[in-house]
């Protein structure tokens, strides 16, 4: 008991602490790698609930996938920092409205009754056979109550994923692109070719 | 009660030490071996001045390359240059927690061990983005650059491999992976996806004939061009040691890891451990020997091969594996 919280508050705090630094480091770079940290903290409170796939899911895809791009894309851009600095004041009343509507939903979700759920007891939200490990407790629910919700959420990925190929996708003209199926099938008789040159004519 | 914990943490720790101390030892052999079996295959001799047969050669470089002055680039980002070859090293290491050498040797036997393995492999990256970005420099920064793009490729069908072999197995419990390839060993019926596996493995530890991160006839030495001594030495331990994580991957996944070839009186007691580390050296030696036979991809054939051909082909057998599973009804459980 006392070693879980030890590691709950260790897991927390320096999540938070590095969420913290994400918005306040100076180089961008620091901040994706503190975001990084984060993502990797969230993934061991995960662990700590019990929600082992879950956790090895968030540092497979965030971690392993996403933040990397992100950190590839930081470390080609050119980003001026001190100049998106400026307009801090300009934006803090946008930012400090989100941070409360944030505070108050959190609120309400601390301050509800959480025996309730929105399908009113009716079904809960987690499988009741708790001797199964989590990772089939996931496949058993995503698969049968949610699985509509799963079709649209690939068909949604899909779409983003033409729209992101089509912005990037152009055709400049000239571009020498290697065929590796007909050089493979090249032979002495399609290489070479024989031609009768006239004296003093050339080709 | 506090006792306990005491015991119980003493108990973790000298697991660790267990698990590291003779993979470290062994990263020293492999180094050794690698020399060894290239000046082979290129007929020549080969280390053989340090120890019989040159056999402490390893030890003798890491002591000189430990005792040499660690050299900061004084544009580099301190930290985060510091950093990075420590995160090689640690994420190299930090796999080694759930593999099973035998029945019952592993450190920490979780229910999600293959998903570990996974998470673990593809955070090996961030040692050489931050390497290459804190350099400060322009070859380990195109390096770094290349790494990313390749790892990321990689991981993606290394991904389907294994959601191929978890299909016939039903858990993601690398022990329960090994148990289940008491019949059959996996390579034999997934023999594609085995191939598939090894060379995205080859790709993944940024091995020839993948190794454009550090090409070192266009970038110098690639992402560590700017590292020195002891820096230096974290990465090589972490890269050889990542190899031999990843050839005890394959071995668990495809080559039923301490289980012995046939079920037979003489085979059968030999201890798992024998039989894995044999698996394993096997798989190293495949390694070397492809590090020895091809020459370097060039970088866009390196990606058309990752995208263009194992990403289709990998999909293409989960369906068919999916598939021929339920339609004979063997899916497991």
């Amino acid at each position: 008991m006392f070693l879980s919280s030890l590691t709950f508050y260790l897991f927390s705090s320096v999540a938070v602490l590095s969420a913290l630094m994400v918005i306040s480091a100076k180089n961008p770079v620091h901040s994706v790698l503190f975001l990084i940290l984060s993502f990797v903290n969230a993934s061991g409170l995960f662990v700590l609930l019990g929600a082992e796939f879950l956790a090895m899911i968030l540092v497979v895809v965030y971690v392993g996938a996403v933040a990397v791009l992100f950190l590839f894309v930081v470390m080609m851009l050119d980003i001026n920092f001190v100049k998106l600095r400026e307009g801090f004041l300009q934006y803090l009343p946008f930012g400090a409205l989100l941070g409360i509507v944030l505070v108050i939903e959190l609120g309400i979700l601390f301050l509800t009754d959480r025996s309730s759920n929105i399908y009113n007891n009716q079904t809960p939200l987690q499988p009741i056979v708790n001797e199964v490990e989590n990772t089939k407790m996931i496949g058993q629910i995503l698969y049968t109550e949610y699985f509509y919700l799963f079709q649209i959420c690939g068909i949604i990925l899909l779409v983003a994923m033409i729209g992101s190929i089509t912005l990037t996708l152009r055709d400049k003209g000239g571009v020498k692109r290697q065929n590796i199926d007909s050089q493979n099938t090249v032979d002495a008789s399609t290489a070479i070719e024989k031609k009768k040159v006239k004296i003093g004519e050339g080709i | 009660m506090n006792y306990d914990i005491l015991i119980t943490g003493l108990i973790i720790v000298a697991q660790i030490f267990a698990v590291v101390v003779p993979v470290l030892i062994s990263v020293a052999f492999l180094v050794y071996a690698e020399r060894k079996v290239l000046a082979l295959i290129q007929l020549r001799r080969g280390p053989n001045i340090v120890g019989p047969f040159g056999i402490l050669q390893s030890f003798a470089d890491a002591l000189k390359l430990i005792t040499k002055e660690n050299i900061i680039p004084s544009g580099s980002n301190k930290i985060v240059f510091i950093l990075a070859p420590i995160i090689t090293m640690v994420l190299s290491l930090a796999g080694w927690a759930v593999i099973p050498f035998a029945p019952g040797w592993v450190v920490s036997d979780i229910n999600v061990g293959i998903m570990y393995l996974f998470a673990v492999s593809s955070l090996g990256v961030y040692g050489i983005i931050m390497a290459g970005w804190a350099s400060n420099s322009q070859y380990p920064f195109l390096g770094a650059l290349r790494s990313a793009a390749q790892m990321v490729s990689y991981e993606v069908s290394i991904g389907f491999v294994i959601i191929t072999v978890l299909l016939c197995v039903g858990s993601l419990n690398l022990s329960k992976i090994v148990l289940a390839q008491q019949t059959v060993w996996f390579a034999i019926p997934l023999l594609p996806m085995f191939i598939i596996f090894f060379i995205s493995a080859l790709a993944e530890t940024n091995r020839l004939p993948f190794d454009l991160p550090e090409d070192e006839s266009t970038l110098v030495a690639g992402f560590f061009t700017e590292y020195s001594s002891a820096s230096f030495v974290l990465f090589f331990l972490g890269e050889y040691a990542s190899m031999i994580l990843m050839s005890s991957m394959t071995v668990i996944l495809f080559l039923g890891g301490w289980l012995p070839p046939f079920d037979v009186y003489p085979l059968n007691v030999v201890p798992g451990v024998i039989w894995f580390t044999v698996k394993v050296i096997f798989i190293l030696f495949l390694f070397i020997w492809v590090r020895g036979t091809f020459p370097r991809y060039r970088y866009d054939q390196l990606m058309r091969l990752g995208w263009k051909v194992f990403l289709p082909f990998s999909l293409f057998w989960v369906v068919a594996t999916s598939g021929f599973l339920v339609y004979f009804d063997m899916l497991p459980n």
